[in-house]
């Protein structure tokens, strides 16, 4: 865990309210895994005091960069949002744990995520290819918010929902799950907790893990802003800390 | 430079701590700088027995602030004992155990097991919670209440007792006197300002708990007020907090009348700010004119401006 100014090499609108953003960095982008965040000071912190977990999107170890994809949902990913290339953003990561992806039996994996938990998929999507077959289920609310369909159709085979119908399929990720018929080994799923909820019920007898969203404060652990309860010794997990990527039948939602 | 600061019984190297609910237990910062460096270190609220704490989300940002309920999630008292002290004693840096309980008989509980152990050096009465149905505020924004749970901890504490105070009260300087006369040896102020605010989609609170503790530089003129006022009733020791982000800050708190500060919601926004606010708080005592802790003490003593 590190604290860096980063520099913003990309940033750009991808969808509805959403938004790519290319960071460089001397440390960040070395050690950080796909499933981790960063949590982005916003402003010069006076104003703001907290900071704003993001997930990473992609990674290039070579250009030294990470790719972030938020949601503006308030005046912090406002102020984010209207940064401009070759300005610093003051960065502590990377945090929480990642994807495992030394636990997997079998040869086909299911890949779910729902509006801004589709981000951290698309680098898992990446590691994964080479060795599994990979099947990429992605819902959104609607069609203005649908972001990366291009890239992750390059990479495997992609569904895609809409909560209104407005474009691919009309309903959620889990109607499409159930209409696939196909056999999977292992699932992913990243989103608001409603989907993971109906993911977690509906894949119940598969391995799986889900990755969390939640509104956080430290993000290191120390303040429980993030807990979640959870089938172990403590009765709890922090998303920030022990996630926020958990083994499916861990986390009870 | 001399940083170091005596407290009701305790010495600290300098004046600078973790607040209490801010810091876990120490492990995660931990890993960011050595602890030692620390005045001292406020670990997080210990209570009779486990506690799970509220429904999230328990935390919403606020302009210069931020609320939070946590609802004092902790493994209880023997938990805390067990598995977290043993972490904390390879530091030494004066470990101040904060307690919190629903009844009186669960904060004599508490403070009783916790005195007991050697590697604490004091007790923070946490009597000011605003995220708990039972006990914490209701005990601190009452003065007959906060002199009796005050009396009866320091009955059982062989340790000094800091009695932390609520600002969501009309006069805190009733409280402040109740708990001196019942034998507190220092306080802390102030905790959190409860609050509440509303998602404008879905028209409801952010905050799961409903209200919640503002906290952060937006709280910081009432705590440096309301320090300014229990020090013109009182010479206990003051370990003042409410937003501190800065060593301007914490100047700002010992001219007021505190002795020691702690810092909070800082912490979450920059995991080294204790660390860099020890290492430069030199400087800035020099840059106006005072050369140690002690004569910023003795300046707000014999200087009207400071007591208006």
């Amino acid at each position: 865990m590190i604290v860096e100014d980063m520099i913003i090499q990309k940033h750009q609108e991808i969808a509805l309210d959403t938004f790519e953003m290319v960071l460089s960095g001397q440390e960040i982008p070395l050690q950080i895994q796909s499933g981790q965040f960063v949590h982005v000071q916003i402003g010069d912190g006076k104003h703001h005091v907290l900071r704003r977990p993001i997930s990473i999107a992609d990674i290039d170890r070579v250009a030294q960069t990470v790719t972030l994809i938020y949601h503006v949902t308030g005046d912090g990913t406002d102020w984010l949002s209207s940064r401009r290339l070759g300005e610093t953003l003051n960065v502590l990561g990377p945090l929480g744990n990642g994807f495992d992806l030394h636990d997997i039996a079998g040869d086909t994996i299911l890949i779910i995520g729902g509006g801004v938990g589709v981000p951290p998929l698309y680098h898992l999507t990446k590691q994964l290819i080479p060795h599994y077959h990979v099947i990429v289920v992605l819902g959104f609310a609607t069609g203005e918010a649908v972001f990366y369909e291009d890239d992750f159709r390059r990479l495997a085979e992609t569904y895609v929902a809409t909560d209104d119908g407005s474009y691919g399929y009309h309903g959620v990720v889990t109607d499409i799950v159930k209409q696939l018929e196909r056999d999977y080994q292992h699932y992913y799923a990243c989103g608001p907790t409603p989907m993971l909820q109906a993911v977690q019920t509906q894949l119940a007898g598969t391995p799986g893990h889900l990755s969390f969203e939640e509104r956080m404060g430290c993000g290191i652990g120390a303040c429980f802003a993030c807990v979640c309860e959870a089938r172990n010794d403590k009765g709890y997990v922090k998303i920030c800390q022990d996630g926020p990527v958990l083994r499916a039948d861990e986390v009870m939602l | 430079m001399t940083l170091n600061v005596t407290l009701g019984g305790l010495h600290l190297n300098n004046p600078i701590m973790p607040a209490s609910g801010c810091f876990g237990f120490g492990r995660e910062f931990s890993t960011f700088y050595d602890l030692n460096q620390l005045g001292a270190i406020a670990i997080k609220a210990a209570t009779g027995e486990a506690r799970f704490g509220n429904q999230t989300p328990r935390v919403a940002e606020t302009s210069s602030g931020m609320l939070n309920a946590i609802g004092l999630q902790n493994p209880g008292v023997d938990g805390i004992i067990a598995n977290e002290l043993p972490f904390l004693s390879q530091y030494h840096v004066p470990i101040i155990a904060n307690i919190a309980g629903s009844t009186l008989e669960e904060y004599v509980h508490v403070a009783s097991q916790m005195a007991s152990q050697s590697v604490v050096a004091a007790l923070e009465l946490n009597i000011s919670c605003p995220n708990v149905k039972e006990g914490g505020v209701q005990f601190g924004t009452d003065a007959t209440l906060a002199y009796r749970v005050t009396q009866a901890v320091k009955s059982v504490s062989t340790k000094p007792v800091f009695v932390k105070l609520s600002p969501n009260v009309t006069d805190i300087t009733d409280v402040a006197t109740a708990v001196e006369e019942a034998g507190a040896d220092g306080l802390s102020m102030i905790n959190t300002l409860t609050g509440r605010r509303l998602d404008l989609q879905q028209q409801r609170p952010i905050i799961a708990n409903g209200s919640g503790g503002l906290s952060g530089p937006a709280i910081k003129p009432i705590a440096i007020h309301m320090i300014h006022q229990v020090r013109q009733k009182t010479s206990l020791p003051i370990i003042g907090m409410g937003g501190i982000q800065s060593t301007e800050d914490v100047l700002e708190f010992l001219l007021a009348g505190a002795d020691a500060v702690a810092v909070g919601t800082a912490n979450f926004q920059d995991p080294f700010i204790c660390e860099r606010l020890v290492q430069t708080l030199p400087d800035t005592l020099e840059k106006y004119g005072f050369h140690s802790v002690k004569e910023v003490r003795d300046a707000r003593c014999n200087h009207p401006s400071t007591s208006r």
